[in-house]
C-alpha cells in the first residue's frame, strides 16, 4: 500500500500540471489542436490511476481545456471522484470542474447527492462553502428537492460565510424546485434582518430576484424593505431594494407616494452615482405609477430631469448613456418635462458613440410635436446621408418612420411632406427596410384618402424610374417599395394623370428581374390600370387608344406568363386571356369598360392586426374537440404518463416531453410550409416568404446599363425641404389670422386667452394642411376587448408565482430523507410534533394578539430546540471524525428524524403564523395605523409593530428635516385621504421655507444651531443634532461638547467616560465650513420641557497663534421634541377620541394672519403632527410621544382666530405642547 | 442576475469563462467570439455598456465591460443589475486580483485560471453577487490558500490520502 502511494507521488512528479499544459499550448502555436489531443490522451491515462492527486491534477487541466472549447463531459465520473476527495484542495478542483461542465443532462449528477450532502454538513466551513458554490452552478430539480432541507438548515449556520452562501443558493433551489419556496420563505425573510451585512445583502438579493418576476406576492414585504432602505448604508443593498421598489410601485401606488420622499433625500445626499441613478430610476417608476392618481409631482420630475441632465452632460460616456436611458422612461409619461431638453438630445445625436446616438434616437421619438416634427425629421435625414455604417443608417430609417407614424400619424400635419420623405428614403441603397417604407406608403395611401392623388402621382414617378431603385443588385431590399408603388397606382388609378404611361412603365421587360411577389403585384395592377384606361377612352369615338392598350398588354404579358414564379405565371396568363377576349370585343365595338372595371370594384379597407384573433368563437363551437376520432389509445398514453411514472423519473419526463413537443411542432411547421410552397392554390401570406429571383427565361432580356454616377434623385420629385418652407409659411399665415381673431376674443373672455399667451404656438393650434381622414382599422363585430396575448408560457419563473402569505399547510414540508423511518425519537420531540398542529389550529381561531404571544413562545422554544440540536450535532461531529462513514449515516438519520418534527413542523409553522399576522396588517403597507389595535391605548402587545412603524416614520421625518428648504410637507401619508389633502394643499400658494433648527449659541468664532428629535429606537432617548458653523478665518479644532446633566436628562457618554466628561466633536472646521454632529440624551420624564446648560470648548488655530476658546449655551428640550410624527386614520382617530381616556384642553390664538394650510403645515412641521382629516377650515391632527402618549388636536379657524381643542392622555404634556404651539405662532 | 463572466485578451483568447447558464462548449466559444467582436471594435473612450449579443439572452441582457491593458473583463447581466454597480464590481474584481497576485498581469491569469475562478467564486455565486467588500474577499481567498498549504504539507508525508 505504502509503496503504491510512493510510486504515485513519483509519477506525479513527471506529470504535467496546469502550468505545464498552458506553457505547452503556448509553445505549440502552429499545431495547437494536435498538441492538445496528445495532452488529452495523457490526461486519460492519468485519470485511470488510483492516486487522487494525479486525478485532481488531470481534472484541473481538463477545466482549462473546457474553457478553450473542448468537450470534457466524458470525464464527468472522474470529476465526481475528485469532488469526493477528503482534501479541500482536490475537492475544490473537483467542484470547480463540475460547476464548469455539469448541467441538467449530466447523468452522473445523481451520484453526487450524498457526497454534496456530506460536504454541506462538513465541520469545515470551507468544504461547505465550496460545495455550495459548486452546487449553485449545476443544481438540478432532483438535487434541489433532495438537498433543499439541508440548505435551509445552513441558512441558520453559525458562520455568516456559510449563511450568506446558503441564502443565495436558495434562489437556484426555488427555481428548480418551486415547492420549496413556501416552506423556506419565512426563514429567508428572517435573514433580511441578519446581523451580518453580507447575509442581509444576500437575502435582499434573493428576494429581489424573486420579487422581480412575481412582484405582487412580495408586496407584504414592502414595509420591511422600506425599513431596510432607510437604515442600510450598504449601497449594494440599497440599489437592490430601490430597484425592487421600482418593480413594486406599479402594483401599489400608495407605496410610491411614500417612497418619493426618502428617495428624493437619497438623491440629494448620496455621492455614489450608481445609487443616485437607481434612485432616479425608481422615482421615475413611482411617478409613472402615480401619473394617473396624483396630478402634481412636478417637483420630483424636475429633480429627476435635472439630475439626468447633469448625467447626460457629463464627460463620462457611461453616465451619458444611462442618463439618456432613464430619460426615455420619463418621456413616456411626462414628455413635456423632457421636451425642454431637446437641444441636449439633438446634440447627443452627433456623439461619436453609437450606443449614445441610438439612445438619443429613442428619445427623439417622444419629443416630436406637430410643431417640430418636420424640423426633427429634417435633421435626421441629414444624419441618414452622413451615416457611415448601414446598421446605424437602418436604425435611423426605422426611427424616422416610427417617429412619423406614431399614434396614428398624430403629429403629421402635411401628408404630402411625409410621402416625399418616404420617397426620399427610397434613395438609400442596401437598406434592409424596403418593406417598412413600402408598408408605410401603402398605409398612408389607403388610410388618408385626401393624399391619394398626390401619392399616386409620386408612385407613378417612382415606377417610371424604377430602374434607379433596383440598380444592378437585385437583392437590394429597397425594391420592395415598388410593390407598394405598383399597388397604389393600380388601386387608385382613377387619380392617375396619364395611366397609359404608368401602364407602360409597369410592363417594361426589366420588371421581370424583380422578385416574384413584386412582379405578381405588377401584373395584377397592370390589369387594374388597363380597366381605368378603357374607361377613360370609352366615351371617345376613336377607339384607337383603347385598342392600342390592349395590344400593349398582349405584347408584354407573355413575358410574365413564362415566369418561374407560380403566382406571376398564373396571374399573367389569366389576365392575358382576359385581355385577348376584350380585344375581340373591342374589335366588334362592344363597350366593355364598365364590366372590366367591375372586376376591381369595391374598396379595400385596412384590417387591424389583431382582428383575426379577436373574432369571438361562435356559441356551440368547441375548438378543442376532436374533429375525427383521436389517434390510437397507445399514443395518447405516451403523451400523458401516469403519475407514478412521473414520480420515478420526473426530470426525464419533463425534458423529454417539451422536447418532443417542440420538435414535433417544428416538424409540422416545416411540413406545412412545404405543402404551402408546393400548393399552387395557396396565396402566400407575406410578400417575403417566398422569393424567386432569377427566372430561367430572363437571360435573353436586354439589361440596360444605367449610369449610376447620376445622383439618385428621382426626377420631377418635390423635395421634402420645400414642404418644410411651405409649411412654415402656411403656419405663419394661420398664426397671423388667429391672432386677429384672438384679439377679438380676448376682449370678450380674458381667462381663456391664457393658452395663447403662454407659448408661441401650442399643439392644438396647428391645423393640418389638408383635411385628413384617417380610416380606422376594421375589427370584427363583437370583438373581445381582452388584450392578454403576450405572456411567455415557458418562463421558468412562472412556477414561482406562489402566494407566500398563506399559512403553510402540513403537507408543505421540504422533503427529508426518510429511508429509515424506524429512527428513535426523543419523547419530548414526539410530543412537540403532535402538539404543534393542534396548536396551529387553535391559533387560527384565536385573536391576533394571542397569536403573537404564541409566536414568540414558539420562537423561544424553537431556539432552545436548536441549541439542543446543536449540542447533539457537535457530539456527533466528534464521533464523525473517528469513524466517518458510520457517523455520517447516523447523523443523517438524526437529520432525517429531527427536521420534520422540530425544525420543519415547529419552526416553519411558527414564522408562518407570523406571516399570517403580517398579511393582514401589512398587505397594504400604509394602512397599518388604521387598524384599531394600533391605537387602542391598552394594547401593549402590538408594540412591536408600532415600533417598526415609528421608526420608519421617524427616519422619514429626520430626512425631511435635513432637507431644510422643504416646501410642502407630507402629512403622514394617510392613505386614501392623503391625495385629497395634498391636492388641496398644493393647489394653494406654496409654503414659505421652514426650518426646525434654532439658535443654540453664537460668538465671533462659531455659531451653533440645533434640533431635537425623539429617538425611534428607544422611548427614553432623544437625539440632538447640532450644526457647527465656523464664522472665523481660522481653523477650529479639538471641539469638545459638554452638558451639565440634570436628574431627568443626561448626555449619553461613551463607556468608561466620567459623568462630567465632554464629548469630542468628531470633526474639525476649516474657515467658513459647517458640519453637523449628533448627541444622544436619555430622558426619564417627557411631560415637562427642560433646559440644560452646556459648554463648547475649542481651539482656534490661525497662522500665527492658537487660542483656547469656549462658548456657553442652553439646550432647550421642548415637549414638542418628544413627539414623533405618526400617521393616523380617521376611523382609528375617532375610536381613540371615543375611548374617553384622554383629557382635554384648549387654546385660542388671535390675529393669526396666514392661510389655513400654512398654519397646518407649521403645526405639522414644527410640532411633529400629521393631519388626519381636513374639512374646509377645520382639521384634526395627531401625534405621539416617544413614550406612547396620544396627542390629538382639532384646529379650527375663522377670521384670524384659531382655536385648538386638544386631547391627550397626559395633561401636563398637552399643556406644554400647547404652550409651545402658541409660542410658535406668536413669533410670526 | 449575472449570466456570464468572460475575460479575454485583445486578440479574443479566452482567459476565463464562467457561464451561469448551461451552454454547449461550441456555443460557449461562439459567445466568446461574438462578445469579443462586439467589444473589441469599440473605441476606448465610449460607454462601457452595450446591448447583448444575439447568442446570450438577447435584448433582456446587457454587456458591461472594462478594458484593462491587454484584457477585457466582460459581464453579461440582465436588467436586475445596476449598470454602474457592475462596473464597480469589475473594478473590485480586478483590484482583488491585483492584491492576490501582486501586480496582476495577463500571464497570471493564463497560468492560474483556477485561482482566478476561486477568487471569483467568493464574489459571485450562481450568477448573484455574493460579496462586494474587497477585504472580505481577500480574507476568504487567503483562508483557502492557507488550507491548501496545510494540506500540501500533510501530503508530503502521505498518510490520509485514500
Amino acid at each position: 500500500m505504502a509503496l503504491k502511494i510512493v510510486k504515485g507521488s513519483i509519477d506525479r512528479m513527471f506529470d504535467k500540471n496546469l502550468q505545464d499544459l498552458v506553457r505547452g499550448i503556448r509553445n505549440h502555436k502552429e499545431d495547437e489542436a494536435k498538441y492538445i489531443s496528445t495532452c488529452i490522451d495523457e490526461i486519460k491515462q492519468e485519470l485511470k490511476q488510483d492516486n487522487i492527486a494525479v486525478k485532481a491534477n488531470a481534472v484541473c487541466k481538463l477545466t482549462y481545456l473546457q474553457m478553450l472549447g473542448y468537450d470534457v463531459s466524458w470525464a464527468a465520473f472522474n470529476i465526481v471522484e475528485v469532488m469526493s476527495s477528503s482534501k479541500f484542495t482536490y475537492k475544490r478542483i473537483g467542484y470547480l470542474a463540475a460547476s464548469q461542465c455539469f448541467h441538467e443532462g449530466t447523468d452522473v449528477i445523481m451520484l453526487t447527492t450524498n457526497q454534496i450532502r456530506k460536504d454541506l454538513s462538513s465541520p469545515n466551513q470551507y468544504d461547505t462553502g465550496v460545495a455550495l458554490t459548486g452546487l449553485s452552478c449545476f443544481v438540478t430539480p432532483d438535487l434541489a428537492r433532495d438537498l433543499a432541507n439541508d440548505i435551509m438548515t445552513l441558512m441558520s449556520h453559525t458562520k455568516p460565510y456559510i449563511r450568506k452562501k446558503a441564502v443565495l443558493i436558495m434562489y437556484k433551489v426555488f427555481l428548480k424546485y418551486p415547492e420549496s419556496l413556501r416552506p423556506a420563505f419565512p426563514r429567508l425573510k428572517e435573514k433580511l434582518e441578519d446581523p451580518d451585512p453580507g447575509v442581509q445583502s444576500a437575502a435582499v438579493n434573493v428576494i429581489c430576484e424573486l420579487a422581480r418576476r412575481n412582484p405582487k406576492n412580495y408586496l407584504s414585504l414592502a414595509p420591511l424593505f422600506f425599513k431596510l432602505m432607510t437604515s442600510s448604508t450598504n449601497n449594494w443593498v440599497l440599489i437592490k431594494i430601490i430597484k425592487l421598489f421600482g418593480a413594486l410601485t406599479p402594483l401599489e401606488p400608495r407605496l410610491g407616494k411614500k417612497l418619493i420622499e426618502p428617495l428624493t433625500n437619497l438623491i440629494h445626499s448620496t455621492s455614489a452615482m450608481s445609487l443616485l441613478y437607481e434612485c432616479v430610476n425608481t422615482v421615475i417608476a413611482v411617478l409613472i405609477s402615480l401619473s394617473s392618481g396624483m396630478p402634481n409631482h412636478s417637483a420630483s420630475i424636475q429633480l429627476c430631469v435635472q439630475k439626468l441632465r447633469i448625467l447626460i452632460e457629463d464627460s463620462d460616456q457611461n453616465l451619458k448613456y444611462l442618463g439618456l436611458l432613464a430619460m426615455s422612461k420619463i418621456l413616456k409619461t411626462h414628455p413635456k418635462s423632457v421636451q425642454s431638453h431637446k437641444d441636449l438630445i439633438l446634440q447627443c445625436l452627433d456623439d461619436k458613440d453609437e450606443s449614445i446616438r441610438l439612445r438619443a434616437l429613442d428619445l427623439l421619438y417622444g419629443m416630436v410635436s406637430k410643431k417640430n416634427l418636420m424640423e426633427i425629421v429634417k435633421k435626421l435625414m441629414l444624419h441618414v446621408d452622413k451615416a457611415e455604417g448601414t446598421t446605424y443608417r437602418d436604425e435611423l430609417l426605422t426611427k424616422i418612420i416610427d417617429i412619423c407614424s406614431q399614434s396614428n400619424y398624430q403629429y403629421i400635419t402635411n401628408f404630402e411632406w411625409y410621402i416625399s420623405i418616404l420617397v426620399e428614403l427610397t434613395r438609400l441603397e442596401g437598406t434592409r427596410h424596403g418593406h417598412l417604407i413600402a408598408s408605410q406608403m401603402l398605409d398612408v395611401a389607403i388610410r388618408v384618402k385626401a393624399i391619394r392623388g398626390f401619392a399616386v402621382a409620386q408612385m407613378a414617378t417612382l415606377l417610371d424610374n424604377a430602374h434607379l431603385l433596383t440598380g444592378n443588385t437585385q437583392r437590394n431590399g429597397i425594391c420592395e417599395v415598388l410593390y407598394a408603388a405598383a399597388w397604389i397606382c393600380g388601386e387608385f388609378s382613377e387619380h392617375l394623370e396619364d395611366p397609359m404611361q404608368t401602364l407602360e412603365a409597369m410592363l417594361r421587360p426589366k420588371v421581370a428581374t424583380l422578385p416574384g411577389h413584386i412582379q405578381a403585384v405588377y401584373v395584377q395592377n397592370a390589369a387594374k390600370l388597363f380597366a381605368t384606361v378603357l374607361q377613360k377612352h370609352e366615351g371617345e369615338t376613336d377607339s384607337q387608344a383603347a385598342q392600342e392598350t390592349s395590344q400593349l398588354l398582349i405584347d408584354r404579358l407573355p413575358l410574365f406568363v413564362q415566369s418561374a414564379n407560380l403566382e406571376v405565371q398564373e396571374r399573367a396568363s389569366c389576365i392575358l386571356q382576359l385581355v385577348k377576349y376584350i380585344q375581340k370585343l373591342q374589335q366588334k365595338n362592344v363597350e366593355v369598360a364598365e364590366e372590366v372595371t367591375a372586376l376591381f370594384a369595391g374598396e379595400l379597407n385596412p384590417v387591424a392586426p389583431k382582428a383575426q384573433k379577436k373574432v369571438p368563437i361562435p356559441e356551440g363551437l368547441d375548438l378543442d374537440a376532436w374533429i375525427n376520432e383521436p389517434p390510437s389509445e397507445s399514443e395518447s398514453e405516451d403523451e400523458k404518463p401516469k403519475v407514478v411514472f412521473a414520480k420515478e423519473e420526473p426530470k426525464h419526463y419533463r425534458s423529454r416531453h417539451t422536447e418532443v413537443d417542440e420538435k414535433e411542432l417544428a416538424r409540422r411547421r416545416e411540413v406545412r410550409k412545404q405543402e404551402q410552397a408546393n400548393n399552387p392554390f395557396y396565396i402566400k401570406a407575406s410578400p417575403s416568404s417566398q422569393k424567386v429571383y432569377d427566372a430561367p427565361g430572363v437571360e435573353h432580356i436586354p439589361v440596360v446599363q444605367i449610369d449610376l454616377s447620376v445622383p439618385l434623385k428621382v426626377p420631377g420629385m418635390p423635395m421634402s425641404d420645400q414642404y418644410l418652407k411651405l409649411e412654415e409659411e402656411r403656419r405663419q399665415k394661420e398664426k397671423a389670422e388667429r391672432k386677429k381673431k384672438e384679439k377679438k376674443k380676448k376682449r370678450e373672455k380674458r381667462g381663456k386667452g391664457r393658452k395663447a399667451d403662454s407659448g408661441p404656438e401650442s399643439e392644438e393650434d396647428i391645423t393640418p394642411a389638408h383635411q385628413v381622414d384617417i380610416v380606422t382599422e376594421e375589427m370584427p363585430e363583437n370583438a373581445l376587448p381582452s388584450d392578454d396575448d403576450d405572456k411567455d408560457p415557458n418562463d421558468p419563473h412562472k412556477a414561482l408565482d406562489i402566494d407566500l402569505d398563506k399559512p403553510l399547510a402540513d403537507s408543505e414540508k421540504l422533503p427529508v430523507r426518510t429511508h429509515r423511518p424506524e429512527v428513535l425519537k426523543s419523547p419530548a420531540e414526539d410530543r412537540d410534533s403532535k402538539s404543534v398542529p393542534q396548536e396551529t389550529k387553535k391559533k387560527s381561531s384565536k385573536e391576533k394578539k394571542e397569536k403573537k404571544k404564541d409566536k414568540e413562545k414558539d420562537r423561544k422554544r424553537s431556539k432552545e430546540e436548536k441549541k439542543k440540536k446543536k449540542k447533539h450535532k457537535e457530539v456527533e461531529e466528534e464521533l464523525l471524525e473517528s469513524q466517518p462513514e458510520e457517523a455520517v449515516q447516523s447523523e443523517e438519520t438524526k437529520e432525517a428524524a429531527a427536521p420534520p418534527t422540530s425544525t420543519s413542523a415547529e419552526e416553519v409553522t411558527a414564522p408562518s403564523s407570523a406571516a399570517a399576522v403580517d398579511t393582514s396588517s401589512a398587505a397594504a403597507p400604509e394602512s397599518e395605523p388604521d387598524e384599531p389595535k394600533d391605537t387602542e391605548p391598552e394594547d401593549t402587545k402590538s408594540s412591536k409593530h408600532k415600533k417598526k412603524k415609528q421608526k420608519k416614520e421617524k427616519e422619514e421625518k429626520e430626512k425631511k428635516k435635513k432637507k431644510r428648504h422643504h416646501h410642502h410637507h407630507h402629512h403622514g401619508d394617510a392613505g386614501g385621504e392623503d391625495s385629497v389633502q395634498n391636492g388641496t394643499v398644493e393647489e394653494e400658494e406654496p409654503l414659505p421655507p421652514m426650518s426646525n433648527y434654532s439658535l443654540l449659541a453664537e460668538n465671533s468664532y462659531i455659531k451653533m444651531v440645533y434640533d431635537i428629535q425623539g429617538n425611534h429606537q428607544d422611548e427614553s432617548k432623544v437625539v440632538v443634532s447640532v450644526i457647527f458653523e465656523n464664522k472665523s478665518d481660522s481653523f477650529l479644532k479639538s471641539m469638545e461638547f459638554n452638558v451639565l446633566d440634570s436628574l431627568n436628562s443626561k448626555l449619553q457618554r461613551p463607556e468608561g467616560a466620567g459623568p462630567h466628561d465632554g464629548l469630542t466633536v468628531p470633526f474639525q472646521l476649516p474657515p467658513g465650513v459647517s458640519n453637523e454632529a449628533r448627541f444622544v440624551f436619555s430622558v426619564q420624564s417627557i411631560v415637562m420641557p427642560q433646559k440644560l446648560k452646556g459648554t463648547l470648548t475649542f481651539i482656534v488655530k490661525s497662522d500665527e497663534s492658537s487660542t483656547h476658546e469656549k462658548l456657553d449655551f442652553k439646550l432647550h428640550f421642548t415637549c414638542t421634541s418628544y413627539l414623533i410624527t405618526t400617521p393616523c386614520y380617521s376611523d382609528a382617530y375617532a375610536k381613540l377620541l371615543e375611548s374617553g381616556d384622554l383629557k382635554g384642553s384648549s387654546l385660542r390664538l388671535e390675529g393669526i394672519n396666514m392661510p389655513f394650510h400654512h398654519l397646518l403645515a407649521r403645526i405639522c412641521f414644527h410640532h411633529h403632527f400629521s393631519v388626519v382629516e381636513r374639512i374646509d377650515s377645520c382639521a384634526s391632527m395627531y401625534s405621539r410621544s416617544i413614550q406612547g402618549h396620544h396627542v390629538c388636536l382639532l384646529v379650527k379657524t375663522s377670521d384670524q382666530t384659531v382655536s385648538i381643542d386638544a386631547k391627550c392622555d397626559e395633561p401636563s404634556l398637552l399643556g406644554n405642547v400647547l404652550d409651545e404651539i402658541k409660542q410658535t405662532f406668536s413669533k410670526c | 442576475m449575472i449570466k456570464a463572466i468572460l475575460i479575454f485578451n485583445n486578440h479574443g483568447k479566452p482567459r476565463l469563462s464562467k457561464f451561469y447558464e448551461h451552454y454547449t462548449e461550441d456555443t460557449e466559444q461562439q459567445i466568446i467570439r461574438e462578445t469579443f467582436h462586439l467589444v473589441s471594435k469599440r473605441d476606448e473612450n465610449i460607454c462601457n455598456f452595450l446591448e447583448g449579443g444575439l447568442l446570450i439572452g438577447g435584448s433582456e441582457n446587457k454587456l458591461i465591460y472594462r478594458h484593462y491593458a491587454t484584457l477585457y473583463f466582460v459581464f453579461c447581466v440582465d436588467s436586475s443589475e445596476s449598470e454602474l454597480g457592475i462596473l464597480d464590481l469589475i473594478q473590485v474584481f480586478v483590484e482583488t486580483l491585483d492584491k492576490c497576485f501582486e501586480n496582476v498581469c495577463e500571464l497570471d491569469l493564463i497560468f492560474h485560471m483556477d485561482k482566478v475562478h476561486n477568487i471569483l467564486a467568493e464574489m459571485v455565486m450562481g450568477g448573484m453577487v455574493l460579496e462586494t467588500n474587497m477585504s472580505e474577499i481577500i480574507t476568504q481567498a487567503e483562508a483557502h490558500n492557507k488550507m491548501e498549504k496545510s494540506e500540501t504539507f500533510i501530503f508530503q508525508c502521505p498518510r490520509q490520502d485514500r
